[in-house]
């Protein structure tokens, strides 16, 4: 019920969002003319520009809260405390070229012939249009993800250090902290979802689990990335659930698609494309829900500051910092039920593609 | 919208970074952590399964103390049996010996009191012969001349004589 109302209330959200930033949309389409493209550019770049400077007077929520939920060459802690990333483009005429996104901080935010487009979300594109770059730039987001994978190795490493040492004892600290989420996620998520050859599959589940949680919980940090609320982030995640799903799926799994048990020829023809396309939605709507409860926790909260900003009223702050502070609450919930469930929905799909015979749990 | 368009730079560095971080953590934090955990359940399984063990054992224990008890204590009833028995078969001969021997020296005493008798009746056969010769031998002397008084000497001496 909960589920359902955020995702109502993030599409209006969103919805909300385009609705705010569909002038800025309008005039990317500019940019599209092949002979104005710098000018184009330049010119959306200092309509953009121009509105942050007026921001000041004008609070415009909604770019406000694009510009915290999107992925950035830069990490900005707060205003004005900038890290600069390194930025690493591919193109074929040039190779690798590799340097810092300080050297954006220019009038024209140009630098060796690329051009760095604040939008809703930031790009980098070539002067030159006819050329073809890969962007494979160190972004807030990657930093982030580097951070919480040596987060990740360093605590877990740990972990089994201290289960070597102290074999045959009982676990002690930091070690019977994880021991609970490990044993529950082995005991409880995996164990009777995949069935009886869990154990294969179990060091994939667990990373999971951990790399989301500790992804959910770092981006409720202030002036933290949003991970786990980027799409690309939960599709990679989806499609190597997807992958890992199919690699082991047994006949009686492929079988089952194109001839399912008991039903009848004619209604064939309705049941192969639905389980076809059933296939699909499982890792679509593991993308689609992390993202969603993820970006709508952000957007949410987002909000409430803006609220601040646009009373402008010292009385409303305290307020909105209750608020905050029950939201945040929740969103750490969020944190630990979103990986939770990524990973109890993974090994269900599992168990559903290597269990022998009986009927498979379709997932809807 | 940007916000629902994956940026193809941060699948690839997601794909690296993730892959790395779960082979890295499979190797060197989930195999030692799970064969741990694995390891210390069987060693706690194992404790519980010999404090069953060693409970049934001393079930078994208690029983079969109480079935030596009970063994001992037929062999002890068993051995005053037979030792009442072998002394009560022991007064038993004793008294049968006993009696056997007294009926003997009865019997000898007896067989000793005939010969004594026949020894004296034969004396005495040969006293009264003495005895009867001697009275003939005093009748014929004295008293032939009267024919009476030999008579009645002769059923004197005959009714002296009928002794035995």
């Amino acid at each position: 019920m909960y589920k359902h109302f955020r995702l109502l209330l993030t599409t209006a959200l969103v919805a909300a969002t385009c609705f705010f930033s569909a002038p800025a949309n309008a005039d990317d389409h500019a940019q599209h003319e092949p002979k104005k493209v710098v000018e184009g550019i330049n010119d959306a770049e200092h309509k953009i520009e121009h509105n942050l400077e007026e921001s000041e007077k004008e609070f415009n929520i909604g770019e406000m809260i694009m510009h915290h939920i999107a992925d950035s060459h830069e990490w900005e802690f707060t205003h004005g405390v900038v890290l600069p990333l390194p930025v690493i483009l591919y193109s074929e005429d040039r190779g690798l070229e590799v340097f810092s996104s300080a050297n954006f901080h220019n009038d024209h935010h140009e630098y060796n012939g690329y051009h760095l487009v604040h939008g809703d979300s930031e790009q980098i594109v070539p002067v030159d249009e006819s050329r073809v770059i890969y962007d494979f730039s160190i972004t807030k987001n990657v930093a982030s993800m580097l951070i919480s994978a040596v987060l990740l190795i360093l605590i877990f490493t740990s972990v089994a250090k201290s289960y070597k040492r102290g074999k045959g004892k009982a676990p002690k600290g930091f070690q019977s902290a994880m021991e609970v989420i490990i044993l529950f996620i082995r005991d409880e998520v995996v164990k009777p979802n995949v069935g009886p050859k869990y154990e294969r599959y179990l060091p994939y589940l667990l990373t999971l689990f951990f790399f989301i949680l500790i992804n959910n919980i770092m981006g409720l940090l202030p002036g933290s990335a949003n991970l786990t609320g980027n799409i690309a982030v939960t599709m990679t995640l989806a499609v190597l659930t997807f992958i890992v799903v199919h690699l082991r799926a047994n006949g009686h799994y492929y079988k089952h698609l194109v001839k399912p048990d008991g039903v009848p020829i004619p209604l064939l023809l309705i049941m192969i494309p639905v389980e076809i396309v059933g296939v699909f939605m499982k890792p679509f709507s593991l993308m689609v829900r992390l993202f969603a409860n993820i970006t709508a926790g952000h957007i949410i909260l987002l909000s409430l500051f803006g609220l601040i900003f646009i009373f402008q009223s010292f009385m409303i702050a305290p307020v909105i910092s209750v608020f905050a502070l029950f939201l945040n609450f929740i969103e750490i919930m969020v944190a630990f039920i979103q990986a939770f469930i990524f990973t109890l929905l993974s090994s269900m799909y599992i168990g559903s593609a290597i269990q022998e015979h009986s009927h498979a749990d379709h997932g809807h | 919208m940007s916000l629902l368009t994956p940026n193809p730079g941060l699948i690839f560095w997601m794909l690296v970074v993730f892959l790395l971080v779960v082979f890295i953590l499979a190797k060197f934090a989930w195999k030692p952590i799970l064969n741990g955990l694995k390891e210390r359940e069987n060693e706690i399984q194992g404790a519980l399964d010999l404090a069953e063990r060693t409970k049934a054992e001393m079930v078994q224990l208690k029983s079969d103390n109480e079935k030596l008890i009970a063994e001992a204590n037929a062999v002890r009833d068993r051995i005053l049996r037979d030792a009442k028995a072998a002394a009560d078969r022991t007064i038993q001969e004793s008294k049968d010996v006993a009696s056997v021997e007294a009926q003997k020296i009865i019997e000898s005493a007896r067989e000793t009191i005939r010969q004594e008798q026949q020894v004296a009746v034969s004396k005495i056969r040969k006293e009264v012969a003495t005895l009867s010769l001697e009275i003939a031998e005093k009748v014929l002397q004295r008293e032939l001349k009267d024919k009476e008084a030999q008579q009645s000497l002769i059923s004197e001496l005959a009714a002296s004589a009928r002794l035995n």
